[in-house]
């Protein structure tokens, strides 16, 4: 560890899992870091999930793993980046708290927001009870009661919603969501065993270590449906059932069913919240509004702009591990940047 | 006043003489071929038209507005329509006070074309009269008037922005010819009545111009060239007339007359529409006013254009232009000469399709809906199955009101057939429009009650449901409102109304929804509204539009209705909120959301 | 097993071989979204036909890619080009254009 590098500034932006490795790597090369968090608590969405797949490990184990040892990162939650100006090296950051840093390097960890269901106008969420989303469900894993789920004995679950759809400008996969929904498929059915439990989906992208094996005991163990079609439309009859439409594709037939939970898996989008720091900073975005970084082989971590790096969802859907590793990855990148630029 | 000649002729009248015998002989053959091709049952109702008295002043009072006062033009734009209007009516003016002149003082002389338009030429003052100058200023005015409205033409040419047009449109080298032509006339008239006004006398205009020319001109020897480029102008203008956009001059009065018969579009290119595409002034309103617009390669597809080749009948490019247009319906209303170009699109789209194989035997397993007790009938039509807070909210409304109703299509009905005419397919949509008769009828209902303005439009011209009421909810929540049925409370955020295309221009429905919403908000307007409300790119009207050229338009369209920073936009179609929630920077309710979330 | 050439009944199963793709290969150059398709079935279940008729416009797009024409055409039939399956479609795909394309080609 270099005693100088304690001269240097690295502010973190977004204290989700991303934001919090990285500080806490770039902390043990000797920095000073500025983690900032807008929400009141770090964690970003981590710490609205109650378990994470494929091995069902609970989300607070490893927030708190996480940040147990947080060193000497100054962070802030519940503070906003209200200015950012860039100087000749670095940057002048102002926080929401009248706090000002003069940043040697800024790393983006701004992570991702949930599709908001609702545009989905077809599948009724905000419109119908007993429609909810996986992150309402994962409350509901935690203990937050969702009145829409009271005993059901028929549950659906539908993949890629606001997720490989031109027609809500996001033709990417969020690559966590089949995942997620088989995940939480098995948990629910454990928690009603009597339930019928389905799964509608275009392609099953069971890519990790781990995720085969949980989706074949998905099948083998908790007896989940899978059928290959995505929902087009979702009614209600009075007594608040809903009436799902799908189409069978393997079977090549219309396929209807009645369910009294539907589980609409949102997908991951661009986080809107950035917009200002992207203007700012005239920071390049992809099509999809995720931020671009200068190589999506090699450079990853840089952006185009000199000293400021990303890390996480911010530059598109990921899983966790892949989140932490590339935290350490930016940290790196940083680290060799103010090196060189010493 | 006398003639100054004993033969009453000149040969410098010859090229005028030629342009008008040419032009009038053109006209006829074009007016006798339109009537041929009349459907037999149009060319009775033109000839029934002919003897009616009421349609003889009808016609009148709109060919004096449209054709020579312009008014539609003047209500947009007065300045444009100052300029057309000084034109039409100034030259109109100028050849009927040269015929009264004529006749007042040379009567002998009315019979030749010529006389009339050349009349300073031929007389000679001999006396100065009240009546004489009274209309020598006149005809001066006139000129004077003609002469301001060409000035704005030309300047029209360089700075279209100031008449309000972005955009005017691409004139061919025949059209430019004939404009050239058309701007010279009325200059060298002057300068010819100028140079003849010491003889035949002058008021304000030419006797001064005639004073100042003779002070440096010795002799006469330009008089008579000028007089030959004058009418040597005017023939030339009216031989190139019928190739030109001014072919619009005397087409639109037979339009009118066409019009006011009843007679609608039935043939993409031939009889009515002939006269309908003739009477395009290429004036480019339509360019503007197009939604697909918003994007600059859309440009070839304006009406304008469409309108020109079809005169051409370039069937090819035709058929293209008439596949890409949304019938969204505002090059229509915009129209100075209401050329019905949706309709023509529509019945080349139906000459033009495809014959395709069909079998809707299924239609045998639909039943008719169960009576309610109050006999409405709800028909949400296909789109609004996508859109389920509508007829969630289509239902509370009912529901508080306490009407029981029947929900027609709640697992899926018939379509209502309008998109099979859209794409030109009559003769399929008609077996849709036979069996949801037939279910709606047997239904026993005696209110069929809609919330898609496409299934509205065509339940409205397409079907025959005599005795059934057919209402939008628009209308209907309205009159329930009226009624005190029920009860809407202001929540006074700041709402703003999107009018669908075909509940707005298609069925002329404002001013309900406004009501409604105005009792539930603080209602605020678009930047174009009512009548020029723009597309929301989602129409089923295009066939080819691809969805990205479609984003670019539902922009646009949302740009508009954030005119006035409204807190929510509603609008009463399911297409349309379906086209504008994705890419909304507010929140985009349907109006029955909106009444059911504030109902009391 | 040897191919005769003929049978004793039409073979119910695909053969790619004998595809002849020209007229497929036209609808793909006038209509270029039927490559997009990714089956999902969102067309077919949302289609107001569905349990009445037999459109199914994902399996029609499959069918004609797969030389299977007769079977992908009788679908068509009963289409009434409402555009719901254009709404619905999450590859934005101009599906009544297509279907109109289709009768275009192979009428």
């Amino acid at each position: 560890m270099e005693p100088k590098n304690q001269q240097k500034n690295i502010v973190v932006i977004g204290g989700g899992p991303a934001g919090i490795e990285a500080s806490r790597t770039l902390d043990s090369l000797g920095y000073t870091v500025f983690l900032i968090e807008k929400e009141d608590r770090l964690g970003g969405h981590l710490a609205r999930w109650d378990r994470l797949f494929p091995y069902g490990t609970p989300a607070g184990d490893v927030l708190g793993q996480m940040t147990a040892s947080m060193g000497r990162v100054k962070w802030f939650t519940g503070t906003e980046v209200t200015q950012l100006n860039r100087l000749e090296r670095g940057y002048n950051i102002i926080l929401s708290n009248g706090m000002s840093v003069l940043a040697d390097a800024l790393l983006l960890t701004t992570g991702f927001s949930l599709f908001d269901a609702s545009r989905k106008e077809e599948y009724g969420y905000g419109i119908y009870d007993r429609v909810i989303t996986n992150a309402d469900l994962e409350d509901w894993f935690s203990g937050i009661p969702v009145p829409a789920i009271d005993s059901p004995r028929r549950i659906g679950f539908v993949h890629c919603v606001g997720s490989r759809d031109e027609k809500v400008g996001n033709r990417y996969c969020s690559k966590v969501c089949c995942a997620t929904a088989v995940k939480q498929a098995c948990e629910i059915k454990e928690k009603f065993p009597d339930a019928v439990v389905y799964c509608f989906y275009m392609d099953l992208r069971m890519f990790g270590r781990g995720y085969e094996d949980m989706y074949l005991e998905a099948q083998k163990k908790y007896g989940i449906i899978f059928v290959r079609g995505r929902v087009s439309e979702v009614s209600e009859d009075k007594d608040g059932h809903l009436f799902v439409k799908a189409e069978d594709t393997l079977a090549g037939k219309p396929l209807r069913v009645t369910l009294d939970l539907l589980v609409l898996m949102a997908g991951m989008t661009r986080n809107t919240a950035v917009a200002p720091i992207v203007r700012a900073l005239e920071l390049s975005t992809m099509e999809d509004g995720f931020l671009k970084p200068k190589d999506s082989m090699t450079q990853a971590q840089s952006s185009y702009a000199a000293g400021i790096f990303y890390a996480g969802a911010c530059t598109g859907p990921k899983t966790i591990p892949d989140t932490v590793a590339e935290a350490k990855a930016a940290a790196m990148s940083i680290n060799e940047y103010l090196r060189d630029n010493d | 006043m006398q003639d100054r000649f004993i033969s009453g002729y000149h040969d410098f009248v010859l090229p005028f003489m030629i342009g008008m015998i040419f032009i009038l002989s053109y006209l006829a053959i074009g007016i006798i071929r339109v009537i041929i091709q009349l459907p037999a049952k149009d060319r009775k109702k033109f000839f029934l038209s002919l003897i009616n008295p009421r349609l003889w002043i009808i016609n009148l009072r709109d060919i004096i507005c449209d054709v020579l006062l312009h008014t539609k033009i003047w209500k947009r734009k007065p300045l444009l329509g100052y300029m057309h209007s000084s034109i039409a009516f100034g030259w109109f003016m100028l050849i009927v006070l040269g015929h009264i002149e004529t006749w007042m003082f040379v009567p002998d002389r009315l019979s030749t074309f010529y006389y009339p338009v050349f009349f300073r030429f031929f007389v000679m003052e001999t006396d100065h009269t009240i009546g004489g100058s009274f209309f020598f200023f006149l005809m001066d005015f006139f000129l004077l008037i003609v002469l301001s409205g060409v000035f704005l033409a030309m300047f029209k040419r360089i700075r279209s922005m100031v008449f309000g047009m972005r955009r005017t449109t691409r004139n061919q080298l025949p059209d430019r010819l004939a404009m050239y032509c058309l701007w010279a006339i009325f200059p060298v008239r002057l300068l010819a009545e100028s140079f003849t006004a010491g003889i035949a006398g002058g008021s304000f205009l030419t006797r001064p111009m005639y004073w100042l020319f003779s002070n440096f001109l010795s002799d006469t020897y330009h008089i008579l060239p000028t007089w030959w480029a004058y009418s040597t102008l005017l023939g030339t203008f009216f031989v190139l007339l019928p190739f030109t956009r001014y072919m619009h001059i005397p087409t639109e009065a037979f339009l009118i007359v066409l019009r006011n018969a009843g007679i609608k579009v039935s043939h993409p290119r031939n009889g009515y529409t002939t006269a309908q595409i003739y009477s395009c002034s290429n004036c480019g309103m339509c360019i503007d006013a197009c939604p697909m617009m918003s994007q600059k390669k859309n440009l070839r597809y304006a009406t304008v254009y469409f309108n020109r080749l079809l005169r051409r009948r370039n069937w090819a490019k035709c058929e293209i232009s008439a596949d890409k247009c949304l019938m969204c319906g505002k090059c229509v209303a915009v129209c100075p000469v209401n050329v019905d170009s949706c309709n023509i699109k529509q019945s080349l789209r139906a000459m033009r399709a495809v014959p395709a194989a069909s079998d809707y035997s299924y239609f045998n397993t639909y039943s008719a809906p169960e009576p309610s007790p109050e006999k409405v009938l709800y028909y949400a039509g296909c789109m609004t199955q996508l859109t389920p807070v509508i007829y969630k909210s289509v239902g509370a409304v009912l529901d508080k009101a306490g009407i029981e109703y029947t929900f027609m299509d709640r697992d899926g009905g018939i379509c209502c057939g309008r998109p099979l005419i859209l794409a030109g397919r009559n003769e399929q949509a008609q077996e849709m429009i036979r069996k949801n008769t037939e279910l709606i009828r047997q239904s026993g209902a005696t209110t069929l009650l809609l919330s898609c303005p496409i299934c509205y439009k065509v339940f409205r011209e397409n079907y025959d449901l005599k005795g059934i009421r057919i209402v939008h909810y628009t209308e209907y929540f309205d009159e329930l409102m009226r009624l005190g049925r029920i009860n809407i409370k202001n929540s006074g955020e700041k709402i703003v109304y999107h009018d669908p295309c075909e509940l707005g221009r298609g069925c002329k429905v404002y001013k309900e929804p406004r009501r409604v919403l105005g009792a539930a908000g603080e209602l605020v307007e678009a930047e174009k509204h009512h009548d020029e409300s723009i597309c929301c790119g989602g129409s089923l009207g295009s066939l080819t539009l691809s969805y990205e050229d479609r984003k670019d338009i539902t922009l646009h369209s949302l740009d508009n209705l954030m005119y006035a920073s409204p807190e929510r936009i509603v609008t009463a179609c399911p297409l349309c909120l379906k086209t504008f929630s994705p890419y909304s920077p507010k929140k985009v309710s349907d109006f029955a959301e909106v009444v059911a979330q504030n109902m009391n | 097993m040897i191919d005769f050439g003929y049978g004793i009944s039409p073979s119910s199963a695909i053969n790619l071989e004998r595809f002849d793709r020209a007229r497929f290969d036209r609808l793909c150059a006038e209509e270029p979204d039927v490559l997009k398709c990714m089956a999902c079935g969102s067309c077919a279940a949302s289609c107001p036909t569905a349990g009445h008729g037999n459109m199914n416009l994902r399996k029609v797009i499959l069918l004609l890619g797969r030389g299977c024409d007769s079977d992908a055409l009788a679908m068509t039939r009963s289409c009434m080009l409402c555009g719901k399956c254009l709404l619905v479609c999450p590859r934005g795909i101009n599906t009544r254009h297509l279907i109109l394309s289709i009768n275009k080609i192979y009428k």
